[in-house]
């Protein structure tokens, strides 16, 4: 069975003013999650990704369309205590400490007392907040925030975790936190499913990529097929013993040279000229040193295509 | 019932953080020591004074604390996104709903319990005479600040803190005119005003049928019947409240 199954969803808002159509942010989205797989949600900022995780969530409805939590409408109340969630940029009860947060929502989600005795200390010391325990949250940095978050969407020891941009806002000693944390998720066999704009964090983590963009599915499938088949890679050649500028040949295949003394840093678009290359650096009596291809990234296949480059981020600004 | 309680809980220990609180009891223990020195001023009836004035402290502070926590208590949730987090856990909106309200009546009884010992010791402390209608007079405030925190809750379901908060005030200054209103109809001529006088006494809270704090410092007994029936009326009132937040919410995208 799916953890997450969802088709046509359509999600409109109305306009404020009379006689405005309503903005559609969802326009027919479907998508699938099996059990047991990281699934990364990327897109850029307005593309959807909120709107969708908050219809899965119960937060708001579908205008049309279907969206099901293992088997069961997401509106489902019982169907919650298998799920866990971190909404975007979430605030939470700031006069609560670390233990009291987390025993509230342990409470909420029906655990025992004896099993969040045990069950509180555990989760503290996974995300590395055990001396922050009985601190007031007022207190944490945003880093622990967001980690403490995650201990809450994780109380209750659910099968399916869904988290709204959990890396957004982090520096990278904190990004590098979370992401062992979902790989450490998935080592306990559970599904996650988590929105992002910052694409290193998909390519790194993710064992399946839906890419959303004007509220439409562009594509989904496995990280490394998105990038790496089917799409134009480029090659990067380097050599000894020759002058590229010397060499009309080379310079018309490739489509950037670089040389450094007697080294030369040689970019092709495709991997298709690579003989011809190869070739006249023999014929010239140049020394190969390497030839590496480059494989696409998610960023290059899918938004200049899509037209939604703006706010799609490299990970560089986190 | 579970997650109610959890949710009460919690809004209840939010209340008792909030430092406002402490403040506004140290007001109403101020009001209450004025009270002793305006009575050493007059002549006669200074226990009148003391009394009035002692029951009137605890329905100011009362009303504060229900007015101004109620109408955050959903809207508060719903700005600073911890909403979110809580319809996530499989807990009904109603049951969100219900759980704020209890938490704050929880509040207010605390708040309520400990305005009255103080008052009780101060009568006491100065041979006042302390009687049952006091505390029947302080048990019909304890109502109508449930019946103001509904209000609150109601508005704060689907409007903002400042709208909510003009709402509930201006329903709780009708609310006590609402006899008035009512006489108003009785001597107008015109149909038209007859109508909507009593439209408006018959829709809005009857909160006069809960201000016994006259009869009560004047120590005329407070008849029992009249106190079930007024309190009756108080805790149907709210509960129609609080099943139309919950209606309300119920409906609400976040």
């Amino acid at each position: 069975m799916d953890a997450i199954r969802i088709e046509g969803l359509v999600k409109r808002f109305r306009s404020g003013w009379p006689g405005r159509p309503p903005a559609t942010v969802l326009d027919g989205l479907s998508l699938s999650v099996r059990e047991g797989e990281i699934f990364g949600f990327l897109g850029p900022n307005g593309s959807g990704k909120t709107t969708t995780i908050k219809v899965l969530m119960g937060l708001i409805r579908a205008t049309a369309g279907t969206a099901e939590l293992f088997g069961k409408p997401a509106g489902d109340v019982q169907i919650r205590r298998r799920i866990g969630f971190l909404p975007e940029a979430s605030y939470f009860y700031d006069y609560l400490t670390a233990e009291e947060f987390l025993t509230f929502y342990g409470n909420l989600s029906g655990m025992g007392r004896d099993r969040l005795r045990a069950r509180v200390p555990q989760l503290l010391e996974m995300v590395g907040l055990a001396e922050a325990r009985t601190r007031q949250l007022r207190k944490f940095s945003k880093g622990m925030l967001q980690r403490v978050g995650l201990a809450q969407a994780l109380i209750h020891d659910p099968e399916l975790v869904i988290l709204d941009e959990p890396m957004s806002g982090l520096d990278p000693i904190g990004r590098k936190q979370v992401r062992d944390l979902i790989l450490g998720l998935r080592d306990q066999g559970k599904t996650v499913f988590f929105s992002t704009h910052i694409i290193p964090d998909v390519e790194m983590i993710c064992d399946r990529v839906g890419v959303i963009a004007k509220g439409k599915l562009l594509t989904t499938g496995r990280v490394d097929e998105l990038a790496g088949h089917g799409h134009t890679q480029s090659v990067e050649i380097v050599c000894q013993g020759i002058t590229v500028g010397d060499n009309p040949a080379i310079q018309t295949m490739a489509v950037r040279v670089l040389q450094r003394g007697p080294q030369a840093l040689i970019v092709l678009p495709s991997p298709d000229r690579l003989e011809g290359v190869l070739g006249e650096i023999r014929k010239h009596g140049g020394r190969l040193i390497s030839v590496t291809p480059q494989k696409g990234s998610l960023e290059e296949l899918f938004f200049p295509s899509s037209g939604q480059q703006a706010g799609v981020g490299s990970g560089r600004k986190a | 019932m579970w997650p109610v309680l959890v949710i009460a809980s919690n809004t209840f220990r939010e209340n008792l953080r909030d430092k406002i609180l402490y403040n506004l009891l140290l007001f109403a223990g101020l009001l209450m020591g004025a009270s002793l020195f305006l009575a050493d001023l007059t002549i006669m009836e200074h226990y009148k004074i003391m009394t009035d004035m002692g029951l009137a402290a605890i329905n100011l502070v009362g009303v504060i604390i229900a007015v101004f926590v109620g109408i955050g208590l959903v809207s508060k949730e719903i700005e600073r996104r911890t909403i979110y987090t809580i319809v996530a856990r499989p807990i009904s909106r109603a049951q969100f709903v219900v759980g704020k309200y209890l938490g704050l009546v929880t509040t207010l009884a605390v708040n309520v319990l400990v305005m009255l010992s103080v008052f009780l010791l101060t009568l006491w402390g100065y041979q006042a005479p302390v009687h049952w209608t006091l505390v029947q007079a302080v048990q019909l405030i304890m109502v109508e600040l449930m019946l103001i925190t509904a209000i609150a809750l109601f508005f704060s379901t689907f409007s903002s803190a400042t709208l909510s908060a003009i709402f509930t005030i201006g329903l709780y200054i009708i609310g006590h005119l609402t006899t008035d209103l009512r006489g108003l109809a009785q001597k107008s001529h015109s149909d038209a005003v007859k109508a909507v006088a009593n439209g408006v006494y018959y829709v809005c809270p009857n909160l006069d049928m809960l201000n016994m704090k006259g009869q009560a410092a004047m120590g005329i007994a407070i008849p029992l019947s009249y106190e079930a029936l007024a309190t009756t009326y108080g805790l149907l009132y709210a509960g129609m409240l609080i099943v139309g937040a919950c209606l309300i919410f119920q409906q609400r995208d976040f």
